[in-house]
Parts: C-alpha cells; structure tokens; sequence
C-alpha cells in the first residue's frame, strides 16, 4: 500500500492545535524543560562551539564523498556478513523488507524506533499483508496504540500527557484499570512487550549512524529495547536513509556527545548498540540474518545542491524543534508529514515536493533559534529563504514542484515593491501620501484584519525621517 | 573599516520601518550619534534594505533595492543602523544576494561598513551615558535578528547598565520571538497571536512599565497587541529611551 498523496494545510491545522489549549500546555511544558536541560549540558560555550564544529565537519566530509563512502559501508557490511539492499523509493524498501519477513516466513514483528520506517508508513504496508508489527520503544508503542503518528521525532508521544496515557491504557491494555501511576504504567507496557520480544520472528530498527571503515551500525536509545529488537529474533533488519553514514569508528565519539545532549540533555543514552554482523560460529546470541536496507526517497536530489544538501547532514536530535516557538505552539501534526519542526520544514518540502509542502518553509519567523542550537550547523533559515525562492522562482529543477507557489499577484506585488523602493524620487512621493492618507486606512481592510485582530493598527507617522532628517540639519552627502 | 577606529563622520541607514512609522526613533538615533561629536549624514536616496522581498522568495527584487543602498552610500565611512533585523541583513545576507553579479565586492565592502546602532556606540565610540530621568522599571526586548545576525547581545544591555535609575528587569523568555516575522504575521496569522500574545504576557510579568527594544518590526507588533489587551506597559526603541534619559525627560 502507497502512502496516499498528502497536501501540507499548515494553517488549518495550526488552527485546531492552537486552539487546543492541552495540547498547548503539553507542548509548552514538555519544550520548556528540554531547552533546560540541553542549556544546562551545553554550559561551556566555548566546549559547545568546538564540539559543534566538529560535528559539522565529520557530517560535511562524509556528504562530500557520500557515493564513495556509501561503496565502502557496502563493501564492509557484506564481509561482515550483513545483507544491503537499496531502495529508491519507500515502495521499494517497503517490498524489500516485506520479501525479507515473507523468505525468514515471519509475521510478528517487533520494532524499535526508526523515524524512516514512519517516512515509509511501513507499519501500515506490514498490516496490510499479514504482519503484525509492534512498537517496543515506550513512546511509539503508546501512539501505535492510539493509532496516531509521532509528534516528535526524538519523543514521539510527547503531545499527550499523563491523564491520556493513562485512559489509552486502560482502554487498551487488558487486566489494566485507570492509572496515572507512571512505574505501573511503564510496567504494564513492559509486560505487555515482553512476550512480544519473545514470539518476534523478526526485529526492526533504525540505525543512527552508519560506520564506513568498519561495517558497523550505530544505534541508540534508552529502553534496551533497541538491543532486544536487533539481538532476539532470528532476523534483524535495519532500515536508515542513505545520508546516515560516516566515515570513521572515531568519528561517533563526537556525535554521541552531540546528539544526546542536543536531544534530551542527557550526557549519553543508556545504551549505545554497536551492530557488526549476525551471530557467527560459536557464539550464543544474536540474529542469523541482519539486513540493511539504505533508503534513497528524494535525497540524492537534495544532495545534488550544493546549498541544499547541507540538509542531509542532519543527526535528528530534534533540538531544532523542542527550541522553534512555532512548534511549540502547534505541535507535530501541524506538520502533516512525518518530519516536523524546523527540519521538516526544509526537509519536507524537497521530499515530497512544493507544490505539496510550499506552506511549511513560510510558517517561520526566520528567528533563527534552530541554528542556534543545532549541532551540526545546518543554516536553517537560510535554507527556508532558498525554498521560498525555489517556490516562486526555481533557478533549476533543484527542488520537486519548484515555482508552483509563483501567482501573478504575487510577482506583481514585488514588482510593485522594487518599482516603489529602488526609486528615491518615488519613494519620496509615496512616503508623504502615506503620511497624510495612510491612517485613513480602516482597521478592518483586508490586509490589515489579520494584524489588527489582536494588535492596535500601526500609525504612519506625520513626517519621514527623511524629511525630519533635512529640517534638522543633517546633511544627506 | 575597524571596530577600534573612531570615525570624524558617519551614515545613517534609516530603515523603512522607521522612516513611515517611528521616525522619532531614527532622529534619536542621529542625535545620539551627534552628541558624540560626529559628522551624521543621511543620505536621502536610501529606501529599504532589501530584506522583505529576500525573505519571501525574490531575490532579483531585493538585489535591485538593495543596490540602490550601495550606491546611495559611496564614502568609506560606517554605516549606522538603528534595527539589529535590517543591519543582519545588511551585514550577512548581501554577499550571497550579489554572488556571481559585478556587484559583489562593492557589496561585500558595504556590509564590513555596517554597524547596528547600540553596537556602534559600545565598541566603537564607547560612550558614556549620564541618566538624568526619574527611577523607572523596564525590561529588555532582543529582536531575533539581532542576537542571531547581527549578533548584538551585550551592548545594548550596557548602555541601559549605565542608567543609574532605570532598573533592568530580565524576561525569562526574553530570547523567544515574538511572532512578527514579516509577512509571516500575515501568512500565519493565529501562529503569529499565539506567540505575541505569550510576549506580552511574559513581559507583563516582569512589572516593567516599558519595554525596550532595538528593533521596530517586534516594537509594533509587541505594543500592537499590549495596546489592544490593554497591558499596563508601553514600548520604546532604545535609542529614543536612551535619548529621553539623557535630557531628563
């Protein structure tokens, strides 16, 4: 089953988040205490500014020779004893995963947290022929339950608080009566797993960074469900987007240190999965089959400008969104796609098109409090500019659905601007009319409804200050 | 131009923002600038930075307007900007508007020439402030563009720290934007109210009677929407603050 084609409504759907005032407070609450502890590990601002740097160059130089790289990763997996599989589209790695689970003759699944496997709606395609996937992360099992989508991609259930959690469960969880009691709610969701561990033919991740040199695959996470995933079942497969490699073993030290910290202000996860290959001769644990599925999905696209490609460089470590003030404020369903938050709104709009997501780079301030804090330097507001141009004036084919946002009002009404502001003499003309007529304007008038809905209406001052300037004396050359 | 030289004269950009709608703001400004001995020339071909149309996805339509900024301040002097948003722009954004145009290096040269108001009278002409107003409570206002491209932080709080009777009181959420964002007020409507009515309400919290700020965009839309829930605070661009404190009014 293909994902159906799914338009961006940025604006309805913050509509009904703001206007959710415990989905507000949820979101407020939950950022707020991220953003303090992320400040509190990152106190250090020269530490920060070295480490950051750091993470940006080893994430640079591994996009810079990203096919090379992607060729070693191969070459080393396979003499590990990993399967690689490429797919270009999400159909195609979810067929690819699919043929897998169909020749191991697996039908129970369990997965740990993987935001790619979202991007393929994997779970649904699984459902839909026969497999039964469960979520073993904490937060993923709770949506999976309330049949919603992350919100987040580090926390997925972070839009809900206790009280709901609480009704999900005991609506879901047989044997479980109303508890707000968070151990016996982790405890009932830990039963529950367990035998899920057990029976699964199969595991499912993601994988956070892909070693180069030594065919080794990197994954977090903080449940140890993550290492009950990829160790128990007879097959574990991991799926990752093709831009999650790097080159070198030393390299990881650095992004562990970045990542976690960025992500939930812990100083390391509690546990640091380093996957090498199935069990081999001799040993007792492990899968037999460990497959890795690289997903390309719109990304070698990205990658193919030059400006645009720093998108790739991203860790998902979320800090971009716990610190955007419009995330915040609408949560990550605004978002429609599975990327939320200020990387999404870069993200989204080259995988899935402008003409689908074009809304998305114009909801933002530009404040620029994600670059601030991202860890691995990706210029987002600069990069939300150049969507916004490629939306209204492609300069190549660069993006999918590039200058669908261009109207005829729209081009006229910044012709009409420069036409206005690259000429003093006209300016002139037109700052003094605005000075006499301009506060005729009535609050109500179409573009000023918006402002004036919960603002005073700004008053055009009697004089410029060009002419102020020139009655005061101060000389113009 | 360096940081450490002291200029006999200086340029002043106005902004558009100020020009139409605060031109007190810009006046003051200039006179801070004049108290201090300089030669403050405005020239009067100088229209916008530019930045409206290079947010929105036309770049052809800024450069032309921006290079009327480059020709309409030809001499080598500094170029004072009371907005930390329009000098951001000024100062990071037009070596990659004029990239691959023969505009480049003169536009290159124009941005080392830029400085933002509070920047410029700290680092470079590192004045000294004798306060001669009534003790007043404020607080303290950063544009994002300020603090993230401009990359002004401490100087306009040292200046307010010379003030011997205005007491500085710290939003805790003094960092967050307020929601203006240009056209994304519009664009965004009830995303750009949620967030300036949380301004407010944090600003409201400190007890200040007046919000200081060094940019006019979030000024109007902070005391926009202070003015329509009726707050009991007022806002003031820094320079004209600064300026009232000096003459004790």
């Amino acid at each position: 089953m293909a994902a159906e084609a799914r338009v961006s409504d940025f604006t309805g759907k913050a509509h009904v988040a703001l206007n959710d005032p415990k989905l507000r407070a949820n979101f407020r609450r939950a950022m707020d205490g991220l953003m303090t502890k992320r400040a509190a590990q990152f106190a250090d601002p020269e530490e920060w500014a070295t480490l950051r740097a750091r993470g940006a160059a080893i994430r640079a130089d591994a996009l810079a020779r990203l096919p090379e790289l992607l060729e070693r990763l191969e070459a080393n997996l396979t003499r590990n004893g990993v399967t690689v599989h490429w797919a270009e589209s999400t159909e195609e790695a979810n067929a690819i995963v699919l043929g897998i689970l169909r020749e191991a003759g697996a039908t129970r699944v369990i997965k740990g947290k993987s935001m790619v496997t979202e991007e393929m709606h994997l779970n649904a395609f699984l459902e839909a022929n026969g497999v039964i996937p469960v979520e073993s992360d904490l937060g993923e099992y709770i949506i999976q339950l309330a049949g919603e989508a992350p919100s987040h991609i580090v926390m997925p259930c972070i839009h809900m608080n206790k009280g709901e959690i609480a009704e999900l469960f005991a609506d879901k969880i047989e044997g479980l009566g109303y508890t707000e009691n968070v151990d016996e709610l982790t405890a009932a969701a830990r039963r529950a797993l367990r035998g899920r561990f057990a029976d699964a033919q199969a595991g499912i991740s993601g994988v956070n960074f892909a070693i180069a040199e030594t065919g080794s695959l990197v994954l977090i996470e903080n449940e140890g469900n993550g290492r009950l995933s990829t160790t128990l079942p007879p097959v574990h497969i991991a799926v990752t987007g093709i831009e999650k490699v790097i080159e070198r073993l030393e390299d990881v030290a650095p992004l562990l240190s970045l990542l976690p910290r960025s992500a939930t202000g812990q100083p390391i996860t509690t546990y640091v999965n380093m996957i090498s290959g199935p069990r081999k001769p001799g040993e007792k644990d492990g899968p037999r089959e460990v497959h890795l599925v690289l997903l390309d999905n719109g990304r070698s696209k990205v990658y193919g400008d030059t400006q645009l490609a720093d998108t790739l460089r991203c860790i998902r470590c979320a800090a971009c969104m716990n610190h955007c003030p419009v995330y915040t404020r609408v949560g990550g369903h605004t978002y429609t796609f599975t990327y939320p938050g200020p990387i999404g709104k870069i993200l989204t709009p080259q995988l899935e098109g402008l003409d689908c997501a074009g809304d998305q780079p114009h909801a933002s301030t530009l404040c620029g409090a994600c670059a601030e804090v991202c860890p691995v330097q990706i210029p987002i507001p600069d990069l939300l500019a150049r969507l916004r141009t490629e939306a209204v004036k492609p300069s190549s084919d660069a993006v999918k659905g590039g200058g669908s946002s261009a109207t005829l009002a729209d081009s006229l009404g910044w012709a009409g601007w420069k036409a206005l502001y690259s000429s003093p003499a006209l300016y002139g003309l037109a700052s003094r009319a605005l000075g006499w007529f301009g506060n005729l304007m009535p609050a109500s008038a179409p573009m000023l409804r918006t402002w004036t809905a919960v603002r005073t209406k700004p008053k055009f001052a009697a004089k410029s200050l060009h002419q102020l300037a020139r009655e005061k004396g101060f000389s113009h050359d | 131009m360096s940081a450490s030289i002291r200029p006999d004269s200086v340029y002043f950009f106005g902004t558009c923002l100020i020009d139409l709608f605060y031109p007190e703001a810009g006046l003051a400004g200039m006179e801070l600038l004049r108290r201090e001995g300089l030669k403050v020339v405005f020239p009067q071909k100088q229209t916008c930075c530019g930045q409206p149309a290079r947010n929105n996805g036309h770049q052809d339509e800024a450069r032309a307007v921006a290079r009327l900024q480059l020709d309409a301040f030809p001499e080598d002097w500094p170029i004072v900007v009371p907005s930390g948003s329009c000098a951001g722009m000024m100062k990071t954004h037009y070596a990659e508007l004029f990239e691959n145009t023969p505009d480049h290096a003169r536009a290159v040269a124009f941005s080392a020439r830029v400085f933002e108001l509070t920047e410029f009278l700290v680092d470079v002409l590192k004045v000294r402030l004798v306060d001669k107003g009534r003790p007043v409570t404020i607080t303290w206002h950063p544009s994002c563009h300020s603090q993230r491209e401009a990359k002004v932080v401490d100087q306009p709080k040292a200046l307010l720290g010379q003030l011997a009777n205005v007491t500085l009181v710290e939003n805790p959420r003094e960092t967050e934007c307020c929601g203006f964002g240009g056209a994304f007020a519009v664009r965004q409507p009830e995303v750009s109210a949620a967030m300036v009515t949380d301004k407010v309400a944090s600003i409201e919290a400190t007890g200040a009677s007046r919000v200081i700020s060094g940019d006019c965009g979030c000024l109007m839309n902070i005391t926009g929407a202070a003015e329509k829930s009726r707050k009991p605070f007022s806002g003031t661009h820094i320079a004209q603050f600064l300026m009232e404190r000096c003459h004790g009014r």
